[in-house]
């Protein structure tokens, strides 16, 4: 395999595994929240157990969230040196931003969330809790910012310099709130949200039917469904947003995700299929006109297609289109599980329906699934740019980095990662096995005194 | 606001210098900490050394990760160059800070002999080995590396491993292990602290052989590294600052006036890296042969427009930082002892 291959296969090998601990940090951040925001409303020690618990958790998904993460920074100087020389005026400034503001944030108060227990107040501590999310959301928000200026640049300008062009900040927040920055944004953290609260959810759902930990269980379901059914409900609002967004500033990628490969009013919206690239086509059931209705909010408005885009320009179509279409199809089975045990724990009879019980068990899959399938469409759809229009992917890799060099990283971050995640699925499934603690019913040092009203 | 009186590069040389300092007088100890780790035998001292640096060996990391994203935005063609020119040197190093990082998370959390052993040593060696690259990585950039007229890197990874920057990288674990010594010396109490009292005397000749010698070689064979302190004799003071700090850190230990010999230690630090950058400025990268291919602070910068915005950030952002740094190891001051939240 080429050198080319070897440093996409890598860095989607490498963010791939990372991606799964930072959204489960801030969806669970979030729940964390809320689980400690109830116990200093309602003094009922059973939320402090229940914060007790899924920070064990949480402090495990960040722990590889970390360790996973300091490879992403550096890889973009090991493996992509010429694209490093392009965008580092504009995208370096994002990720230093980054450091700056959120990873000092949430490693400062993560101390306190974890073993800050038993030092401090009640109200500090759920500061602390606070931060620690804020801090999670922060960095969310400048990754995502630094990856949308490569899905739609702006507030830059190219400089001729002696080692060749690059992009150099006119404007920073144009660079900052680009065309894209925002309805993704948005929409990723609707992503974490949901694998946060369907962990939750999961766990809980798993005591449930193994009748242990009752009471813990049902408070979990609760705090878990209600952020599982509003990040559900707000990703299929931010992820309508952000597509109309693709359409608008990445018209070739929004082609590839419908498979639509012809410009036509009255375009249709295949349900699901098989794109058939050779002869320029997608079979499948189609519904006429929604989405050029989706897109424009008429039917008779036309939507570009891949025709439009000379062969080189495209993206690769098969992949993007099913990989699009399985986030979405997640994205709306989530809404449907969260809606129906919602309203069956509402009504007091979710535990009477195990079958429910083990489709939430299983829930946990689906956000994970449906992050991974929408980033690799968002990044597979950019394709063959690696900043969309201005540098194609081939163009940014480190000129003296070797095929074979790049294979020996990739075989070593593979088995090290297959080996971190066999640790941490056996670890989290043993915190689970344990169960809450009977002992955290009982908050003790400064927590035990009361709140001052 | 009005920034135009100040040379943006010469700033940003030194934040980034700040920041690496920063770096080193953290998380040096987090890693010296380590570097000693399977020196203490029982599961009871491995864990009173692991938690001294519990709370707080996260945030010290982070140190290097701004670090590095500061040199992306600032100096993209030192990141660029650096990065991609020492390869495997830093892949080797994210996977020691993967080890170390995951070691410390992981070690505790269940009860069987070999998980522990296990554990314990990915943490030791991740430490070890993540002290040793960064003083070869140092060692590099004294002595220059070979540059092509595109700032590309055009040697080996085994041209990086001469004897100067494989000296650089035995002093950093040596200095390393001498600053996590005083630090456990802090924070522990009872047998362990005794014990490590005992070790301390050997961790600071160990890394004054080693500073004597690098000393030396530098000297010698890199004259470069040494012509701004001679050409201009008021900036030996900082040299006698830092062999002054490095002499007083036994003195102190004597006396169990461990905070002070921690205070030594940092400080010594501090002089070793103003050295090192006096000598470098405005040198980011030597191109050794070629000169004329080095990165400087000027042609390897960012535009003056992001270096001063950068400068708002970090003017923003610095204060921020410091106030949850000192709060941080406010709450968590004192001995450690072994709780139920313990690692």
């Amino acid at each position: 395999m080429d050198v080319l291959t070897l440093s996409r296969l890598q860095f989607a090998a490498t963010v791939s595994f990372h991606y799964l601990y930072p959204p489960l940090s801030i969806g669970l951040g979030v729940a964390l929240v809320i689980m400690e925001a109830l116990w200093l409303r309602t003094g009922n020690p059973l939320y402090h157990q229940m914060a007790r618990f899924w920070t064990r958790i949480f402090a495990l998904t960040f722990a590889l969230g970390v360790a996973t993460g300091i490879v992403m920074e550096f890889e973009f100087g090991t493996n992509w040196a010429a694209y490093s020389r392009f965008v580092g005026d504009v995208f370096g400034s994002a990720l230093a931003a980054e450091g700056i503001f959120a990873f000092f944030l949430e490693s400062g108060f993560l101390a306190v969330l974890l073993f800050g227990w038993d030092k401090v107040s009640r109200a500090m501590h759920f500061f602390a809790t606070c931060m620690v999310c804020l801090g999670a959301h922060f960095s969310a928000i400048w990754i995502v910012v630094a990856n949308s200026w490569m899905q739609t640049p702006a507030g830059y300008h190219l400089v001729q310099t002696p080692g060749g062009p690059r992009a150099e900040i006119t404007d920073f927040w144009a660079m900052v709130f680009n065309p894209s920055s925002m309805e993704r944004l948005f929409h990723v953290l609707c992503g974490c949200w949901q694998a946060g609260a369907f962990l939750v959810v999961s766990v809980a759902a798993w005591y449930l039917l193994k009748q242990r930990h009752f009471e813990f269980a049902k408070a979990s379901m609760r705090v878990g469904l209600g952020l599982g059914l509003v990040a559900s409900v707000l990703s299929l609002v931010s992820g309508h947003e952000s597509a109309r967004g693709v359409a608008r500033n990445q018209p070739a990628k929004l082609a590839a995700f419908e498979g639509l490969f012809e410009t036509t009013p009255n375009a249709p919206l295949v349900l699901f299929g098989w794109v058939d690239e050779k002869n320029e086509r997608v079979l499948g059931p189609r519904i006429p006109g929604l989405l050029s209705y989706l897109t424009h909010g008429e039917v008779n408005r036309p939507v570009t297609g891949l025709r439009e885009f000379p062969p080189e320009d495209r993206p690769p179509v098969q992949r993007v289109f099913q990989l699009y279409h399985l986030m979405v199809a997640i994205g709306l089975g989530m809404i449907a599980v969260s809606v129906l045990g919602s309203f069956l724990c509402w009504r007091g009879i979710l535990f009477r329906h195990r079958w429910m019980l083990g489709v939430l068990v299983l829930s946990v899959l689906g956000p994970q699934i449906a992050n991974q399938a929408g980033w690799f469409a968002a990044e597979m759809g950019r394709q063959p740019w690696i900043v969309y229009g201005l540098m194609r992917t081939a163009e940014g890799l480190s000129p003296n980095v070797s095929a074979h060099a790049v294979l020996g990283s990739l075989v070593l971050f593979t088995f090290i990662y297959l080996l971190l995640f066999a640790v941490f699925v056996y670890l989290l499934n043993d915190k689970i096995q344990h169960g809450p603690d009977a002992a955290d019913l009982v908050p003790s040092g400064k927590l035990a005194l009361p709140t001052r009203a | 606001m009005n920034i135009e009186w100040l040379d943006l590069n010469t700033v940003w040389f030194v934040l980034v210098g700040v920041l690496f300092t920063g770096y080193a007088m953290l998380d040096g100890f987090d890693l010296g900490v380590g570097a000693l780790h399977l020196f203490t035998k029982t599961d009871e001292e491995r864990r009173l050394m692991l938690n001294s640096i519990g709370p707080v060996w996260d945030g010290n990391e982070v140190w290097l990760v701004t670090g590095g994203g500061a040199l992306f935005a600032a100096f993209p063609e030192v990141y660029a160059t650096v990065f991609s020119g020492f390869y495997f040197a830093f892949i080797l190093l994210l996977v020691a800070l993967i080890f170390r990082a995951v070691a410390i998370e992981f070690r505790s959390k269940q009860p069987m002999r070999w998980w522990r052993q296990m554990w314990d040593v990915s943490f030791a060696a991740g430490s070890v080995l993540s002290s040793f690259l960064i003083g070869v990585a140092m060692g590099n950039i004294a002595w220059g590396i070979a540059l092509d007229e595109k700032h590309e890197f055009a040697g080996s990874f085994f041209d990086l491993l001469h004897p100067y920057a494989l000296l650089l990288g035995v002093t950093t674990v040596a200095l390393f292990m001498m600053h996590g010594a005083i630090y456990a010396l802090m924070k522990t109490e009872g047998p362990l602290h005794e014990k490590l009292r005992g070790w301390i005397n050997h961790t600071i000749i160990f890394f004054i052989i080693c500073y004597a010698i690098t000393t030396m070689a530098t000297l010698l064979y890199v004259p470069h590294m040494a012509a701004r302190v001679r050409a201009n004799p008021w900036l030996f003071s900082i040299a006698l600052v830092n062999m002054l700090a490095i002499a007083n850190i036994p003195r102190e230990v004597t006396r169990r006036r461990d905070g002070r010999a921690f205070i030594s230690s940092c400080v010594a630090m501090l002089a070793l890296m103003t050295l090192f950058g006096l000598e470098m400025y405005p040198h980011l990268i030597l191109s050794n042969p070629n000169p004329e291919h080095s990165l400087t602070i000027y042609n390897a910068a960012s535009s003056q427009k992001t270096l001063g915005i950068m400068l708002i950030i970090a003017l923003i952002g610095v204060p921020l930082v410091l106030a949850y740094t000192v709060s941080i190891y406010w709450i968590f001051r004192g001995k450690v002892r072994l709780t139920p939240l313990s690692y």
